[in-house]
């Protein structure tokens, strides 16, 4: 099996340091080598692009030269940075003048011979469901989910080349893979507003509401998520008034369902605690 | 004479073609913050196409997109208007702008203040910035604390080794007209 380049992003090394311990857990256990880019930058993420173009292009650009010395396709559990520098590539590989101006900036030369995965297209299209369900040693029985993308993993889909960015199937497979009871539902890839959570909290609450309502009416007792931003507004904005509902990355399911012991490690992080769900499933 | 100077930036600096939207408003039935904006989007593109620059630039709508892209997904006409929305909040902030919404545009400052100087995100520092900045102490006081004590947001930062490569980019950037 191939290895790969490993860009955790900024939030992975913070406020989402369960979501990075469960990719690292994870691939160790699937045997799939990470190497982590050696002296990655911020990507600038949603705040570069709001001030300069050219710096939300040449931020994610110093990474991708990184990356193409490294010589191996670079997997992004984050959506905004995987989005970023997926952008980044598309301009390098479809806008010969603004390719030319970022290398003369960063100094190297674009081959385009490294790609840009998201983490959810590696573990559900290269490793595969059949390899994953073959590790599965506690599945995940009777654990109602819905699976959620949000925005940037999925859109604008002519510069992501991912799944239909209107109803996207990977998440639920990989889910039900694990065992869980993936319900459907319309809302995976509608926006939660993580960008204006802390500068318009109350716009953010109210998306996060009907996410939570929603997919609680499809019959679900936690959301699982694919992104860092995500998963912290979905915990953070969820109204004080009713009963929160946790909110999981998808490596850190596949890490329960495959048994290992370190996802013990991964609950105490959580700002809503899915300790007493978990402990309702039949095991 | 209708003044297309305006249109026509907005044009090169978002490489769209604004004079394409035939206002169907699939984007503003789409956009999940619609219903918190002055305008929406569909309206925004027409106060392009109309050259009011100033009542844009001064509009809460360009700070409340939250780059979402459901708009330029579903968009008949294929424009993307999320990089619309960079567009006018580019030059808002290169023009001094006051912006309608003063916590979004510091936050997009401060953030990047920080990418400049250490290479990377380092979010208590960030946070700490902004707090003091917007004044305002106490809210999510109940999470923040928490997410410390969690082990979630380390207090040193990581200074990358490429910093002075970062901070030249950012030198760089800061000039570059965008000229397609």
């Amino acid at each position: 099996m191939t290895d790969y380049s490993y860009y955790p992003g900024c939030s992975l090394e913070a406020t989402a340091i369960e979501f990075n311990d469960s990719v690292l857990a994870v691939f160790e256990a699937l045997q799939v080598g990470l190497h982590e880019l050696d002296d990655w930058n911020c990507c600038g993420a949603s705040s570069a692009h709001s001030m300069s173009h050219a710096l939300s292009l040449a931020l994610p650009a110093r990474n991708l030269a990184i990356a193409q010395k490294a010589g191996r396709d670079v997997v992004m559990p984050c959506a905004a940075c995987f989005n970023r520098h997926k952008t980044t590539d598309h301009v390098m590989r479809n806008d010969p003048e603004q390719r030319a101006g970022l290398e003369k900036m960063i100094g190297f030369e674009f081959t385009g011979t490294v790609g840009v995965r998201p983490l959810l297209d590696v573990v559900g299209n290269e490793i595969g469901l059949e390899r994953i369900r073959a590790m599965v040693k506690r599945p995940l029985t009777g654990l109602k989910v819905v699976g959620y993308y949000g925005c940037l993993l999925v859109r604008p889909p002519e510069i992501t080349q991912f799944e239909n960015p209107d109803n996207p199937q990977l998440m639920n497979r990989l889910l039900e893979t694990l065992g869980a009871d993936a319900r459907p539902w319309s809302y995976a890839t509608d926006c939660c507003g993580g960008g204006l959570s802390l500068t318009k909290s109350s716009v953010a609450m109210k998306l996060v509401t009907r996410l939570a309502d929603r997919a609680r009416e499809a019959g679900a007792d936690a959301i699982v998520t694919s992104c860092p931003l995500c998963q912290l507004n979905l915990e953070m904005r969820q109204p004080k008034t009713s009963p929160k509902m946790p909110i999981f990355y998808f490596t850190e399911l596949m890490g329960l369902a495959f048994g290992l012991e370190k996802a013990g490690g991964w609950w105490s992080k959580h700002l809503i605690d899915p300790q007493p769900l978990l402990r309702q499933l039949p095991v | 004479m209708l003044d297309t100077t305006f249109t026509t930036q907005i044009n090169l600096l978002s490489s769209q073609t604004i004079q394409l939207c035939y206002h169907c408003h699939k984007c503003t039935a789409g956009c999940p913050v619609a219903e918190d904006m002055e305008f929406g989007p569909d309206r925004v593109l027409r106060l392009v196409q109309l050259g009011e620059k100033e009542r844009l630039l001064a509009s809460h709508d360009i700070w409340l997109c939250a780059g979402c892209e459901t708009c330029g997904t579903r968009c008949p006409n294929e424009i993307d208007i999320a990089q619309v929305m960079d567009a006018l909040r580019q030059i808002a902030i290169a023009e001094g702008v006051r912006p309608a919404e003063p916590y979004a545009e510091k936050f997009h400052k401060v953030f990047m203040g920080v990418v400049r100087y250490m290479g990377r995100m380092h979010e208590a520092s960030m946070l700490g910035a902004y707090k003091l900045w917007s004044m305002d102490l106490l809210s999510d006081m109940d999470s923040a604390p928490v997410m410390l004590l969690k082990g979630k947001v380390p207090l040193l930062p990581h200074l990358l080794k490429g910093r002075g490569e970062v901070r030249r980019i950012f030198e760089e950037t800061s000039n570059v007209k965008r000229e397609t």
